[in-house]
């Protein structure tokens, strides 16, 4: 007995409520096939022409916000509307959740002027500073073997989670971007480079479908690790 | 928020619109300006990187080592082709292109991607189980042929350079870029010399 309230006590005190977002879809079982559309239009209405760049002048002009808290942004949506969301809904969600969050607009405001209900994002539960800084050159190299770390936050990450404890083998070192785990959330900004790591199909999945097949995923300095 | 009561996309689209121009802010030129950078996007670009690196060895072999550079050489760069990286297939190698985390895409080659890129299907699955992807969308690889799966979860962004097809010898690069599609680029097809493609053009 007393070992289960220890362990509701312990639960407690760990945030799983926003790692493995459902934006997180890489590997996820249970998905149908891919419908293509023949002569598909960029845009199939005025409205997603609209949210695409009210995003491109929201970030990119106007800077009210930056891409990781967007990407960040749309993470947080309600996994059921994040699935029933089109692409260009999830991007309107995003762009509307930070303007409200910035006190840029205001949530009621929208709605009544959109006559109906205006569904945003969860809050923000934002990353830890990690304490580490800017490296000037390079850790891992080409042909390096490396093991992505088991990355576990509450906030915005870019390793999914198909990868982590898995080991491949750096195929090109690709120059330095800002850490996302922490331009998302405000916290210190570092430049790291980011590594095209190679994964064989049968490290990944136990049912690979072919041993020749490879998996090359783009991560920043900070996932990775020596591989034993 | 009960899904019955929520507003169309178009109304809340339309309401963030009027609340920005309310609150201030330049919106109408920002959109404007956005509007402009977005009419840059187009994969008919991608399509003449394809066709010039078919043409000439020299400018395949920058495309390879610094696709940046390459595509910024023809006029092709701006946001989201910060770092572009070129891939290339051979008969014995397949490329394919993923975001499974967002939706990320080469913008100035390969333009704004289509839905099914988009699609929760195409991102859960083709890490996992591309070949069957890649049969379902109608290419049927041999199993000595092996697939690499390239996940943007980082800034690179991706181009496929696909493999020039057979009876296209002589072609302009013009009549190349004709027959080089989207999907080619983005790995799930491979381009071919069709009976709807420009004939060579006679000398």
């Amino acid at each position: 007995m007393r070992q289960v309230v220890a362990c509701l006590e312990f639960s407690d005190d760990l945030d799983f409520s926003a790692m493995d977002g459902i934006h997180d879809l890489g590997g996820m079982a249970g998905f149908g096939s891919i419908e293509i559309e023949p002569n598909e239009p960029t845009f199939h209405e005025p409205w997603e022409a609209t949210a695409f760049r009210l995003n491109i002048a929201s970030a990119a002009i106007l800077r009210n916000y930056n891409t990781d808290e967007y990407r960040h942004a749309i993470e947080r949506m309600d996994p059921v509307h994040y699935l029933q969301a089109s692409y260009y809904e999830r991007v309107l969600t995003g762009v509307a959740t930070l303007l409200v969050e910035k006190g840029i607009l205001n949530l009621a405001d929208l709605e009544r002027r959109a006559g109906g209900g205006f569904p945003l994002a969860h809050p923000e539960r934002p990353n830890q500073d990690d304490g580490r800084r800017e490296a000037k050159t390079p850790h891992f190299s080409i042909g390096g073997r490396v093991r992505v770390r088991e990355v576990d936050r509450p906030g915005h990450t870019r390793v999914p989670k198909y990868v982590r404890g898995r080991s491949g083998v750096v195929i090109h070192v690709a120059p330095r971007f800002s850490y996302p785990d922490a331009k998302a959330h405000a916290l210190p900004r570092r430049k790291e480079p980011t590594y095209h790591v190679e994964f064989r199909a049968t490290e990944l999945w136990t049912n690979a479908e072919n041993t020749n097949d490879r998996i090359v995923v783009d991560l920043w300095e900070s996932y990775l690790e020596e591989a034993t | 928020m009960k899904r019955e009561t929520v507003a169309s996309p178009a109304r809340r689209g339309g309401a963030v619109v009027d609340a920005l121009r309310e609150s201030g802010q330049p919106i109408e030129e920002a959109l404007e300006a956005a509007q402009q950078i977005e009419e840059t996007f187009d994969w008919q670009n991608g399509a003449k990187v394809v066709a010039r690196a078919w043409s000439d060895p020299e400018y395949k072999a920058r495309l390879l080592e610094e696709g940046t550079a390459a595509c910024a050489e023809l006029g092709f760069e701006g946001p989201q082709g910060e770092y572009i990286v070129v891939v290339e297939d051979t008969s014995k190698r397949k490329n394919l292109i993923v975001c499974t985390l967002c939706s990320c895409t080469a913008w100035p080659v390969l333009g704004l991607p289509p839905d099914w890129y988009k699609s929760p299907e195409y991102r859960a699955r083709v890490v996992r189980e591309p070949r069957r992807v890649l049969r379902e969308m109608g290419l049927t690889l041999d199993a000595d042929i092996e697939i690499r799966v390239w996940d943007t979860t980082a800034e690179t962004r991706y181009l496929v350079l696909p493999l020039r097809p057979e009876r296209t010898d002589g072609w302009s690069e013009d009549q190349l870029a004709g027959i080089v599609t989207r999907d080619s680029m983005i790995g799930i097809a491979r381009v071919l010399a069709s009976s709807s493609s420009p004939r060579p053009e006679s000398k």
